[in-house]
């Protein structure tokens, strides 16, 4: 799996990096960006799919299912 | 104003109802099915959105609605206001980021961002946690106290003038002045005016100190911060400090407030807390959808129509985030507290550019005061459910709430 944060809808909620510290990195500020370029492995999917549903502004994508 | 029993909720609704703030939630859902944008003529005349996606659209749309009236009831200047200590000095001051439409919020509100981010709150854990189990060494042997007043007030004030640099034995002085700022004084103009003059007067005078005499902390930041070179102009900082505490105190209180006041009624959460603790994190988002405290205003630019109503320029609209996070469109069994739930988008700290600033403070404040009481006092219960009084308006929670323990 892949995801992607929207950098123009993330507002810093930080509810992603609560649910998934693996998968988001913070800036300074609390915006989110993915790490390791969105990758997501197999056992932290349920993880990605959790901060996905969470994102209370809908910020989070999978850019695709079987990367 | 009236005092007029409320006619018809579409039409006649009212935020300072007792009733209404005891229990909003029959009146939201009447809502969300009759007429999800009521409005009423009452407290100046405002929408009210009830739905969770009217809601998080309108939080987005900030080109129709904007930020630079955020009290749900717009305050004019008392009689004699023009006479009020510090009336003309403090004039023009504003609240930025949260009083700010773009491009005045954008800079204030990074400027303010830094400080208040998961891993800067982290470091006032410790003094957090500290101060809890104090508070509960000064009540643990008389078997009761009042977990509002003892307790959960006791907490923001404390670490806000910590984090401010600002001298915390007079926290209780600074929540009187917010309780009569946001509390009363939204009832009451006069002392809305007299207790921003007074909160505006006292940060001056530190924000005057701290330019002579530096400290490791957020005024003196906020002193030496540069944006794009300059100094930020003395106005904002006052503002901001401003804003940093009247936003800091109820809101947090309130909510620390309601965890308490859920817990009070359902050991069956706190037994599970005290076992499970990795699902603290969990229940605190929990506790937050279900009593979000906190309610902003906008105010329309231009005339529009929104999910069919006629809003005019000028009007207000109050974001009940509250009742977005009971929407059962939005939430399985809205009204059912379930600590472990996985899917709660919930918008308690509000959606758009204006989430609430302080979101990670106000978490971990929470986190740590249940931790700390539940660690001390596993078993409690309300004294009397009727008792228990609650403010609302702005800022919803229970003011006073005796609690006996074991």
């Amino acid at each position: 799996m892949r995801i992607k944060v929207d950098s123009e809808k993330c507002q810093g909620h930080n509810r992603c990096f609560v649910l998934a510290a693996e998968l988001f990195e913070l800036d300074e500020y609390g915006y989110a960006t993915a790490t390791d370029e969105g990758k997501v492995s197999p056992d932290l999917e349920d993880q990605a799919r959790l901060a996905i549903e969470n994102c209370p502004e809908r910020a989070i994508e999978i850019v695709s299912e079987d990367d | 104003m009236t005092t007029e029993p409320v006619k018809d909720l579409a039409t006649d609704y009212d935020i300072f109802d007792p009733e209404y703030i005891k229990n909003p939630y029959p009146a939201w859902d009447e809502l969300r099915e009759k007429c999800p944008i009521p409005h009423t003529d009452r407290w100046g005349g405002s929408w009210m959105p009830t739905k969770y996606e009217d809601l998080f659209a309108l939080a987005q749309d900030i080109e129709h609605f904007s930020s630079e009236s955020v009290l749900v009831v717009p305050i004019e200047p008392p009689e004699g206001y023009e006479e009020l200590e510090g009336s003309a000095q403090f004039q023009e001051v504003g609240a930025p980021p949260i009083s700010a439409d773009p491009p005045l919020h954008t800079w204030t509100r990074r400027l303010l961002l830094p400080p208040f981010s998961v891993k800067s709150v982290q470091k006032w854990e410790p003094l957090t946690r500290e101060h809890c189990r104090s508070l509960v060494d000064g009540f643990i042997d008389k078997g009761r106290c009042d977990g509002a007043a003892d307790y959960a007030q006791q907490i923001p004030g404390y670490v806000i003038a910590n984090m401010l640099g600002i001298p915390s034995d007079q926290s209780d002085t600074f929540t009187q002045w917010v309780r009569e700022f946001l509390e009363y004084g939204l009832q009451n103009f006069e002392m809305a005016a007299e207790a921003r003059n007074k909160i505006l007067t006292f940060l001056w005078q530190q924000i005057t100190e701290k330019k002579e005499k530096p400290g490791d902390d957020l005024i003196t930041y906020l002193v030496q911060a540069e944006v794009d070179g300059e100094p930020v102009p003395d106005q904002h900082v006052l503002g901001t400090c401003f804003l940093i505490l009247v936003a800091g105190i109820d809101t947090t209180w309130s909510s620390i407030g309601s965890a308490i006041w859920h817990l009070a009624q359902h050991p069956e959460d706190c037994q599970r807390l005290i076992n499970e603790p990795e699902l603290l994190n969990t229940a605190v988002e929990e506790l937050l959808r279900a009593y979000a405290p906190v309610t902003m205003a906008r105010v329309v630019k231009e005339d529009i129509e929104y999910g069919g109503c006629p809003m005019k320029a000028g009007d207000k609209v109050l974001m009940s985030f509250p009742a977005a996070n009971r929407d059962p469109e939005k939430f399985e069994n809205p009204d059912e507290v379930i600590i472990d739930r996985e899917n709660n988008p919930h918008i308690a700290f509000g959606a758009g550019i204006h989430r609430c600033a302080g979101s990670n403070l106000a978490r971990m404040e929470m986190r740590v005061a249940i931790q700390e009481w539940l660690a001390r006092i596993p078993d409690f219960k309300l004294v009397d459910p009727e008792s228990v009084t609650w403010a609302g308006g702005q800022v919803r929670g229970p003011r006073s709430m005796p609690v006996v323990f074991g």
